[in-house]
């Protein structure tokens, strides 16, 4: 496979991410601040024969996605808070007929209309299901652009084991910010190491398949969500993702995601060269919570705290005292609404945390 | 002896759930001989709604897929995009079609889309009650519109098919109904046209079909055949559109 270097926004490092992974489909709908990830599917995907629709609607994009997911292919939508709010029904049916779907939420200020600013408010909605229903998405947090090229291909690889949708939540700083990366030149396009029997393609020579996700003999619902609760466990247990830095010896342990895990680390790095035992533990996977590291952590030590900066009002927070299990101290600090935590402001928290 | 006719290899063996004097029965069995004597069983796709016809895939015979309330066109859309030599259709009631996936009804018409649509038209919420459909005629009673509907209240019936035939993109637009053997078998014959339409490439197709739902229009299988005929095809003339 040969590579090459560009300079590209983390929308458009998303877009030639999943055209790389080999997504076949893209349906969206315009919302700042994703508009250039369609805007570069509109004039990527044509070119390489595949399909781009502009939807009419969130409604139909994430329903088209269902479509076209059901048909066999690799396919993907994307849009920013509000917009993904609208898409929750359909990515409940999504994950109430198994299918495997790409969404990815570039977060802005909510509630309602909000502001285009970044923000990650949308936690909560995004690892605990966000729809109706009894179910969960895959959730990958990017923090630099390279990595939201990268996870492009890991999530289009566990949507497609699990059958299972995956969400892609960065924030509107990683959307717009650009970055050199290394990209991929000749990807995968039929992807045909998964195979698909249940994909609706006609049926010729086999029984018919049904896309479904509607359970109404008795029983048969509650079957069916045990059968998705075995696979949640076995994804809880088997798909933990983070970067830990300096956790031997740090004191206060920061736990930060996405474009908030960039300025905490740079706090981290700072404060190390001045002797200060601080760490930082990046959760890459927001669902399922890298529970594992924080539990060894806190069974395993004392005197030790965490730090969870978030730019909301404590939403990862509370998977993180979860996972802590209250065996040791969780402070936070968090803006919302367009509000970034400052340098300054980490290193106020640090210092109040350590006193 | 030479069998002469049979059940359809695109219909099960099973035994519906629809009521006593209910269309979608004859409507789900159009569909099914259409597909058998145009042998495309295997490249079929249906996408079925919500409504009373949610579970019309355990009565066809061939690839099928739910679509969230409304959505069918959308489903329908990028499975046709995908799969280009596979025949695609939507079954969709009223509610389905005309209320809450308006906005899907009209963009995959206009953006032209090389579908079947089948648009069972019965003026009545069936599956939920009864309730008032966007179809529901002036003055029709419902669990929604007791004094019947008002067009100062609810508006009139709405003429989605009407509205279809303007857009450019759309081929074929023909009303039908299931009033009596000779009105089902032009049924048939407009369903043959849609999917024929949609394998020679032609564009966006569909057939509305007035049905009968005597349990939530409150009269007897026979009156509400003689209802379509001398009431309902008053509002919704039959023939075609487009």
């Amino acid at each position: 496979m040969i590579s090459k270097k560009v300079l590209i926004t983390g929308n458009e490092a998303i877009a030639e991410g999943a055209i790389s992974a080999g997504c076949e489909f893209y349906a969206g709908y315009p919302i700042t601040p994703q508009n250039e990830l369609t805007a570069y599917m509109s004039k990527h995907m044509p070119q390489k024969k595949r399909i781009f629709i502009q939807a009419e609607s969130e409604l139909a994009a994430i329903n088209m996605v269902f479509g076209a997911s059901a048909a066999g292919v690799r396919a993907m939508t994307s849009s920013s808070s509000p917009g993904i709010s609208l898409k929750q029904e359909g990515i409940s049916y999504i994950a109430g007929a198994e299918l495997p779907a790409m969404i990815v939420n570039i977060m802005r200020g909510g509630p309602g209309l909000g502001n285009i600013m970044p923000s990650q408010a949308d936690y909560f909605q995004a690892t605990r299901g966000g729809g109706h229903g009894d179910y969960h998405c895959f959730v990958l947090a990017p923090a630099y652009v390279q990595e939201a090229y990268d996870l492009m291909f890991l999530g289009f690889d566990l949507a497609d084991k699990y059958r299972n949708p995956v969400i892609i939540l960065g924030d509107g700083i990683l959307g717009q910010m650009m970055e050199p990366i290394v990209v991929k030149q000749h990807a995968t396009r039929h992807t045909p190491h998964v195979k698909k029997p249940w994909a609706l393609t006609g049926c010729l020579g086999r029984e018919p398949n049904i896309a479904k996700s509607f359970y109404m003999r008795e029983g048969d619902l509650e079957r069916f969500n045990l059968k998705l609760q075995k696979k949640y466990q076995v994804i809880k247990a088997k798909e933990q993702r983070y970067e830990g830095l300096f956790l031997d010896d740090a004191r206060v342990i920061i736990v930060a995601y996405g474009t908030m895990s960039r300025i905490a680390k740079s706090v981290v790095i700072n404060l190390r060269t001045k002797g200060e035992r601080i760490g930082l533990i990046r959760p890459i996977g927001l669902w399922p919570f890298p529970r594992d590291i924080f539990r060894h952590i806190a069974r395993n030590s004392r005197r030790r705290k965490f730090l969870v900066i978030e730019m909301s009002y404590g939403q990862m927070l509370e998977d993180v005292q979860l996972s802590v299990e209250g065996k040791l101290p969780v402070e936070f600090l968090g803006r919302s609404g367009g509000g970034v935590p400052t340098e300054k402001e980490i290193i106020k928290a640090i210092k109040s945390a350590k006193s | 002896m030479k069998k002469i006719f049979s059940r359809p290899k695109s219909l099960r063996e099973v035994s519906t759930h629809y009521c006593p004097g209910c269309g979608h029965g004859i409507a789900h069995r159009l569909i099914a001989e259409v597909v058998d004597e145009l042998g495309i069983r295997e490249r079929v796709i249906g996408v079925a709604p919500v409504g009373c016809a949610v579970i019309a895939y355990d009565y066809w015979n061939f690839d099928c897929s739910e679509a969230a309330h409304g959505r069918a066109l959308a489903v329908a859309t990028a499975i046709k995009r995908v799969r280009p030599e596979n025949i695609v259709f939507t079954y969709q009631g009223d509610g389905d079609l005309a209320a809450i996936g308006t906005g899907e009804t009209i963009h995959a018409a206009n953006r032209g889309e090389n579908l079947t649509v089948i648009f069972i038209n019965n003026a009545i919420y069936g599956m939920t009650g009864g309730q008032m459909a966007p179809t529901t005629l002036l003055g029709q009673k419902t669990a929604t519109t007791l004094e019947g509907r008002q067009a100062n209240l609810q508006g009139y019936p709405l003429k989605i098919s009407e509205m279809l035939a303007l857009l450019p993109a759309v081929k074929y637009v023909e009303r039908v109904c299931l009033s009596s053997a000779q009105e089902i078998m032009k049924t048939k014959k407009a369903i043959r046209q849609a999917f024929l339409n949609q394998m020679q490439n032609k564009g966006f197709s569909l057939v509305e079909i007035l049905s009968p739902c005597p349990t939530y229009w409150g009269i007897s299988p026979t009156q509400s055949l003689n209802w379509i005929r001398d009431v309902m095809s008053k509002e919704f003339p039959i023939g075609r559109l487009k």
